[in-house]
């Protein structure tokens, strides 16, 4: 059966792009098939797989094993691991430095950041953020990687040369996810208590401006953003609001919020496929991915995954 | 070593802010409590100081960027000392006083010239007159009162059409003012308080709950749900399985209405738990979350004021833009009629949380989280 799985695959080169998405409660991550949008692959992962990024080359997928304390290195054409990084305690989100090669990783339970060389496999260095770190983001040319943490309530400013903060800005309530968008000039951090997103400019680090969110019949407690991606272009912001259950689109240029769209249960994280028409959002307790057309901004379908799905990443197929 | 030099470098890196100390207080009065059929669940040594350390290494981990010192001093009061000098002394050195002791004592600490323009935390006591006719201004309460508690659970037992019900209830004064709560809260809700019995046994349950506890309930009327208001968990832990007829249990005991429980583990919760495990080697409880969520509340204050100025901290608590994240889903907040803390009150039982209040359905005009305790037209306070 295998063998001839992997004949039909070998003959078909035409391989859609996929989607994949790790479960938080069921230690796996699933690959979705961005044509037939459906799920084609289920991969046992470390315990509580979280944050998710592939190499540049897509040859290599980064699992946050949280509750294995560990990054796990996948070969996404297998799905096997293919050796474990050096990542401090509890791992729970990082980013790919824009070299290919360090990895900025967010200890959530030891308010530290821990820096990995993926090709040594070593620590080079661990800073002391705030309590509960976990966004993280780097800036395009590589200078500044930033950390966020949910109870000290700020963003941390690290300066890569020198593995050390150089500054540290208060943003609201449980800060959970950060970007750096239009080359690199603006910062934006969500708060997911404090229901807004705090838009910086990178120059100053000082606050620009703050995006709120307000959905129809939900109660302004329950709009919680949280991770967010950019439209191409960076024109428009796809955020998801938590146990509001919706998606708001913000245009960046202005800063309003144009358009809510109905998800499924606690929508948490998200991608694009390759032309960005399509997004995919992780809604932890339903269990499942929310499909979205981009251009017409709705829902298409619901893929069931495993439980508790919590990061999403794109891998391209060709 | 790579530690320490970092822990340098942040230091160098936060160097230009104004540094600001921020002493705080800690005061127990020791209670002598009555003995308990079952030793099982002693009371931890440090509850509630647990929590406030806790607390203060989060406040010290912010302030560490910010220039903002905080140090906590515990001082612990035996039954037979001077519980008000102990008092004096703390005032005399900080405004900001966290308190775990009973009501009376409560109001006459903040009643004393000292506490005037302080800043007390009740962190210990649920009476509902604190939050009532008996409240003070520079008294704030993270504890949730008995009624925001019981209103938790009447909401839970509507929601599930569980409506009418039975009461036992213990002799002990914090009993009584707990089957208070729930007759008052039943009401509320729209349910059937029918049959309530008192627990005068003397006879050791761990021996005879199982021929005992049949005939004791046998003549309750109807009830779909049975109370138990047991808040020393005296007796109430022999009822469960031993009842007449076969009913659920909840109050004290079965599904219980609390600020914590260690089995809190969504909306980041599971973060909270085990850093309070890793400092204290027990779980957390409501006592450790409320001290906790006293300091933050200073400490939240201080980061966003930059003042350790107690009227300054004061307003900005009971402000609009106040807003502490609990654990908890929601934003937690102060309510300005009576300065408790308003926050979802969680309904758990041994193994799991089975329900957080305000459940869905129960609206307000303000925050739903105003549906459970007094709200501000049921208040008699006025001091705020």
């Amino acid at each position: 059966m295998r063998a001839l799985l992997a004949l039909s695959l070998l003959t078909t080169p035409a391989l859609a792009d996929e989607i994949w998405v790790t479960n938080e409660k069921d230690d796996t991550v699933s690959v979705i098939d961005v044509e037939t949008l459906e799920v084609i692959q289920t991969y046992e992962t470390g315990e509580r797989p979280r944050g998710i990024t592939f190499s540049k080359d897509f040859s290599r997928l980064y699992i946050c094993a949280s509750d294995s304390d560990t990054v796990q290195v996948m070969d996404p054409t297998t799905g096997k691991i293919l050796h474990e990084l050096p990542s401090g305690e509890d791992p729970e989100q990082f980013v790919l430095h824009p070299n290919d090669r360090h990895l900025y990783i967010a200890n959530e339970d030891d308010a530290i950041t821990t820096v990995v060389d993926t090709e040594t496999r070593e620590v080079i260095a661990q800073i002391n953020v705030g309590i509960e770190p976990e966004g993280m983001a780097v800036s395009p040319d590589g200078k500044i990687a930033i950390t966020t943490s949910e109870t000290t309530n700020m963003a941390h400013w690290i300066d890569t040369d020198t593995q050390q903060l150089f500054a540290n800005t208060l943003v609201d309530s449980r800060p959970r996810h950060a970007e750096f968008i239009k080359d690199g000039s603006e910062l934006w951090v969500s708060a997911e208590i404090g229901g807004t997103i705090s838009v910086f400019d990178v120059e100053t680090q000082a606050e620009t401006t703050k995006i709120d969110f307000e959905v129809d019949g939900v109660h302004p407690d329950r709009v919680q953003p949280v991770g967010f991606e950019m439209t191409e272009g960076d024109t428009h912001a796809f955020v998801a609001l938590g146990p509001s259950n919706h998606v708001a689109v913000v245009n960046a240029a202005t800063y309003e919020v144009e358009d809510y769209i109905l998800v499924g249960r606690r929508v948490w994280h998200m991608d694009f496929n390759a032309d960005r028409s399509l997004l995919f959002t992780t809604n932890g307790v339903s269990g499942d991915v929310t499909v979205i057309d981009v251009a017409e901004r709705r829902a298409l379908k619901s893929i069931k995954v495993g439980r508790f799905p919590w990061g999403a990443a794109f891998r391209p197929t060709d | 070593m790579r530690k320490t030099i970092i822990a340098l470098a942040l230091w160098g890196a936060t160097a230009a802010s104004a540094e600001i100390d921020i002493p705080i207080n800690y005061l127990h009065q020791i209670v002598p409590q009555p003995p308990t059929l079952s030793n099982l669940d002693p009371r931890p040594e440090q509850l509630g100081i647990d929590g406030a350390s806790l607390g203060l290494a989060d406040n010290l981990t912010t302030g560490g960027f910010l220039g903002h010192k905080y140090v906590l001093t515990v001082t612990e009061v035996a039954p037979d000392d001077d519980v008000i000098a102990a008092a004096r002394t703390a005032l005399a050195s900080s405004p900001y006083l966290l308190i775990d002791a009973p009501a009376d004592t409560l109001t006459t600490i903040a009643d004393l010239p000292e506490a005037e323009g302080a800043l007390l935390f009740n962190t210990a006591s649920a009476d509902d007159a604190l939050r009532d006719d008996a409240c003070r201004a520079n008294l704030l309460h993270t504890l949730p009162s008995y009624a925001m508690r019981t209103d938790a659970l009447m909401q839970a037992l509507q929601k599930r059409r569980w409506t009418d019900l039975a009461l036992i209830e213990g002799t002990h004064p914090t009993d009584r003012a707990f089957a208070a709560a729930l007759t008052t809260s039943a009401e509320k809700f729209g349910l059937t308080l029918g049959s309530r019995k008192e627990w005068v046994f003397d006879a050791d349950m761990r021996r005879n709950a199982a021929q005992e506890v049949p005939l004791f309930t046998q003549d309750l009327r109807d009830h779909d749900v049975l109370l138990i208001a047991d808040e020393l968990h005296d007796f109430g832990r022999y009822i469960p399985y031993n009842t007449w007829e076969p009913r659920p249990i909840a109050g004290s005991e079965g599904l219980v209405p609390v600020a914590w429980s260690r089995v809190v583990e969504q909306w980041g919760a599971a973060q909270l738990q085990s850093r309070f495990t890793d400092l204290a080697d027990r779980p957390m409880q409501s006592q450790d979350y409320a001290a906790w969520a006293a300091i933050r509340t200073i400490g939240e204050a201080v980061t966003r004021t930059n003042t350790a100025d107690p009227a300054t901290l004061r307003d900005f608590i009971l402000g609009d833009d106040f807003e502490l994240g609990g654990f908890k889903g929601r934003p937690l907040s102060y309510r300005t009629w009576n300065g408790q803390l308003r926050q979802p009150i969680p309904l758990v039982h041994a193994s799991a949380l089975a329900a957080q209040a305000p459940l869905d359905g129960f609206l307000h005009q303000r925050t739903e989280l105003d549906t459970l305790g007094l709200d501000q037209p049921e208040s008699s306070c006025t001091a705020f």
